[in-house]
């Protein structure tokens, strides 16, 4: 269960979003939408704690948490399932092999991740989430560079963390194919930019 | 951890990885100074310990900007910081996986390239204990200063400039023990201080690192 009140986030001291107060339950997905810029991603980095919050609390426990960023963390000269099966030991070592069928990368699975194309890639670190074993997902744009049959498998892949109790809160602009999804439009909570006045205030 | 540090390994000996570069470096450091100081024994032999340190120092500050920063470009030290292991884990595996690839092999390789500087034979158990006990402070203080310039464009020279400073203990006793054991001096002063350092680097930094990588993932 996340549930955030009068939460703050701040981008390099800026704060971008103010009085976030919401709470996601189990079984339940949430996709923040907003345009580029609106502190998508700075809210995932608190949410998974790898900034502190400028305001207000976030509750969330750290172990918890599998965050996917734009970068997939993938070692271009391991192979596929090298790279996979380092992710599942650092998170205490479940079978890769459901996370590489789930997401079709059976066949790539000697393949260096340096070889893959942009799509395979984003579907072997989406993979990643599922061998964490970790109720709550924070996906940061999931489905860039995904064609539409990959999209559906991803689409799949939440359903089937949903079913089992997981949670998860996803930044896309994409339709993703989960109508039973909650939309958080972002725009409202917006901090508001404080402008500079230009010259004219010098001289006054 | 244990995954951590075997990845680690087998992304330095792949093709592309950071294996070698210190070795080589070290090696032709210490063939290309017997040229450069002329063949007079007696210099040689006075220069030596000095010059063994000074390149495998060197050869260390190589490869150090390279324990964090690959792992911050490709996205992994943002995964890295969120999986159960702590990020003070991960620092003293990070630095012991780039002694294992840097500051062990120059260990072994350093007696024979002492043989090019005329190193008096007293002089080569005490070389190879001096680097066992203080390539690990190498790694241990470098693994700091990459983890202080994470993120940063062009943190390498920032990097060279922050850890210079801080190798020079371990280099004047290294050497030191090395110079004494040559002369058959008592050197157990500079041998306990040079443990000292790379024990109280190995207790102290992984936090100060972590903490670091913290400021800078924000």
């Amino acid at each position: 269960m996340l549930s955030l009140s009068n939460l703050a986030v701040a981008r390099g001291g800026v704060t971008v979003l103010r009085g976030l107060t919401l709470t996601v339950a189990p079984g339940e997905a949430l996709i923040l939408r907003g345009p580029n810029g609106s502190g998508k991603t700075t809210l995932l980095r608190t949410l998974a704690g790898l900034q502190p919050p400028a305001e207000g609390t976030c509750d969330l426990p750290a172990d918890s948490v599998a965050y996917a960023a734009h970068a997939d963390g993938l070692k271009s000269t391991l192979t596929v399932s090298e790279n996979l099966s380092f992710w599942s030991r650092i998170y205490g070592g479940p079978a890769i092999d459901p996370a590489l069928r789930a997401l079709d990368l059976t066949p790539l699975t000697r393949r260096r991740a340096g070889e893959l194309s942009a799509g395979q890639k984003r579907r072997l670190g989406l993979a990643r989430l599922l061998v964490t074993g970790r109720p709550v997902w924070l996906l940061d744009e999931p489905t860039v560079s995904l064609d539409v049959a990959s999209v559906a498998m991803f689409a799949d892949a939440v359903r089937g963390h949903l079913a089992t109790g997981g949670l998860a809160v996803i930044a896309t602009h994409v339709d993703l194919g989960l109508p039973e999804a909650r939309v958080l439009d972002l725009g409202p909570y917006r901090a508001r930019v404080i402008q500079s006045t230009g010259f004219d205030e010098a001289f006054t | 951890m244990k995954a951590l540090l075997l990845r680690d390994l087998r992304l330095a000996f792949r093709s592309g990885g950071g294996f070698g570069l210190g070795l080589a470096f070290f090696f032709l450091l210490s063939v290309l100074v017997p040229l450069g100081v002329g063949p007079e024994g007696g210099t040689l032999s006075r220069i030596a310990p000095g010059i063994l340190w000074v390149g495998a120092l060197l050869a260390c500050l190589l490869s150090l900007d390279r324990i964090f920063a690959l792992d911050h470009e490709d996205g992994s030290l943002d995964l890295l910081a969120t999986a159960p292991i702590p990020l003070e884990a991960v620092v003293a595996v990070k630095a012991l996986a780039h002694w294992i690839v840097t500051g062990l092999p120059l260990t072994l390789i350093a007696p024979g390239l002492a043989i090019f500087l005329n190193l008096p034979p007293a002089g080569y158990p005490w070389l190879v204990l001096s680097l066992l006990l203080g390539t690990p402070a190498l790694s241990i203080i470098g693994a700091f200063g990459a983890a202080l310039t994470v993120g940063l464009r062009r943190g390498g020279l920032l990097l060279s400039l922050l850890v210079l400073p801080l190798y020079v203990p371990t280099l004047i006793f290294g050497g030191e023990v090395v110079r004494r054991g040559a002369e058959h001096m008592a050197l157990a002063t500079p041998l306990a201080l040079l443990a000292a350092i790379s024990l109280g680097a190995a207790a102290l930094l992984p936090f100060a690192a972590a903490s670091a990588i913290r400021v800078n993932l924000r």
